[in-house]
């Protein structure tokens, strides 16, 4: 059996856990209700999608460097994954936003980073769908790859500064949570990591395929 | 590095010739910012009270919107005969190209800034020096921000499908701290209110230019690679 297959079975089996835990195991929060198990996902998703950005940013660094296709292959598998997440999280955020803050959305440095993290890679999909040749593609989103990536502390920082100058803002309430919640947590996120390596490896095979595919109808003309 | 110069100065040397001549990119670009100033004054009533909180919001959407115009202009004059193509075939530093063309956009949108701050200030009765004399300093420290980023972004756009478009979606997003402190520190200039922090968003911009001259400086050579 391959490693791959041995994978896809472990993320079922945690993702099965994640669920009896997140539903059963974890107890509703006091004040929040039934809403709060959101969070479970929530963070797992956000925690993926920085994880996946950092992969980009990390592999167009090495392509650029070695010049090696399979690099390019994984920081775009990667930025796919991640957008996918990063959606997640912008749509579940204001789910839970709504019945706890009162409002959908608030411009918290936390949300408008997340919200400006996705318009910029949104463009880095956007921008490769519209460039043929194949190196240029892998170079020019390998630049966007370290630019973006690089961007996004400062726009943090920035607006973070710039929102404890207006105090007026719901900050995000932290603090203790119950040990079985923070259990679930890490748990929630194991799953979530283990099934983006399980997306990432599926993604690059595709995309390795691909790329013989074009050879061989190259090949046929 | 005294060759690095020279090739930087060439370049800016040949956009400013080439502008005198036809004098496309200041005058559309100016033309557009005038246009935006307008239609802003209909959403904002520029008598009311609350406008001077406003006002650098609407100068730095007027300055980058016909920012991106200037920057699209640039690089059609490079793709349309390919002469793009014949400048990184030059025998000299690529990174040296892209600075030389971001000096001269940086120059273009400062002859705009000088004419449209006067006609902005006449619609708006706003005093941008009202009470600090560093706006200028802001004002060019962003637009150099500003045309790096758009050179840059410029170059990869020239060789998409779709051009242009492309051009501020990636821009954009990217440029949001710059805009920020901008705007920030702009209107503290106008209204006078937590002057203190306009070193700091300044800072922010200093900042913000450092880390992406170096950055882009790294990576150019591998980009434009052929």
């Amino acid at each position: 059996m391959k490693i791959y297959r041995i994978l896809d079975i472990f993320v079922l089996i945690s993702i099965a856990i994640a669920l009896y835990m997140v539903f059963i195991y974890a107890p509703i929060e006091n004040i929040m209700g039934i809403v709060q198990k959101i969070f479970y996902f929530h963070v797992s998703s956000a925690w993926i999608s920085f994880m996946g950005f950092s992969v980009t940013f990390i592999c167009s660094i090495l392509y650029l460097y070695t010049n090696k296709p399979l690099f390019d292959y994984v920081a775009y598998s990667s930025v796919e994954i991640s957008l996918t997440f990063c959606t997640i999280v912008l749509i579940t955020g204001p789910i839970w936003a709504k019945p706890i803050w009162f409002v959908w959305w608030t411009w918290d440095p936390r949300l408008t980073t997340t919200l400006i993290l996705w318009f910029i890679y949104v463009g880095y999909i956007m921008l490769r769908k519209f460039i043929e040749d194949e190196e240029k593609k892998a170079r020019f989103s390998a630049a966007l790859g370290i630019i973006g990536f690089i961007d996004v502390p400062i726009v943090f920082f920035s607006i973070r500064w710039w929102r404890t100058i207006h105090p007026n803002v719901i900050q995000k309430g932290g603090g203790g949570i119950a040990p079985e919640m923070m259990n679930t947590l890490l748990l929630s996120i194991l799953a979530f990591t283990l099934l983006y390596i399980s997306f990432i490896i599926k993604r690059v095979r595709i995309e390795l395929i691909e790329k013989d595919l074009k050879i061989l109808k190259k090949s046929f003309m | 590095m005294m060759n690095y110069i020279k090739t930087i100065y060439y370049i800016f040397e040949k956009d400013i010739l080439l502008e005198l001549k036809n004098k496309d990119i200041i005058s559309s670009m100016l033309l557009f910012s005038l246009l935006i100033v307008t239609i802003f004054s209909f959403i904002i009533n520029p008598a009311a009270d609350y406008k001077s909180e406003i006002a650098s919001g609407v100068l730095w959407i007027a300055i980058v919107f016909s920012g991106l115009l200037g920057l699209n202009r640039s690089i059609v004059i490079e793709t349309m005969d390919e002469t793009l193509t014949a400048l990184m075939l030059a025998p000299v530093d690529k990174s040296a190209i892209l600075f030389g063309k971001v000096l001269s956009n940086t120059f273009f949108m400062i002859a705009m800034e000088f004419m449209i701050i006067p006609a902005f200030t006449v619609f708006y009765n706003i005093n941008i020096f009202a009470s600090s004399c560093l706006s200028p300093i802001i004002f060019i420290s962003c637009t150099y921000g500003f045309c790096l980023l758009g050179t840059f972004f410029s170059f990869m756009a020239s060789k998409t499908k779709i051009g242009e478009i492309i051009l501020p979606l990636l821009l954009l997003p990217i440029l949001i701290p710059l805009l920020l402190a901008g705007i920030q520190s702009l209107s503290s200039c106008i209204t006078g209110e937590n002057l203190e922090n306009i070193y700091k968003w300044i800072r922010v911009i200093f900042i913000f230019d450092l880390i992406f001259t170096v950055v882009i400086n790294a990576i150019f050579e591998y980009i434009v690679e052929e």
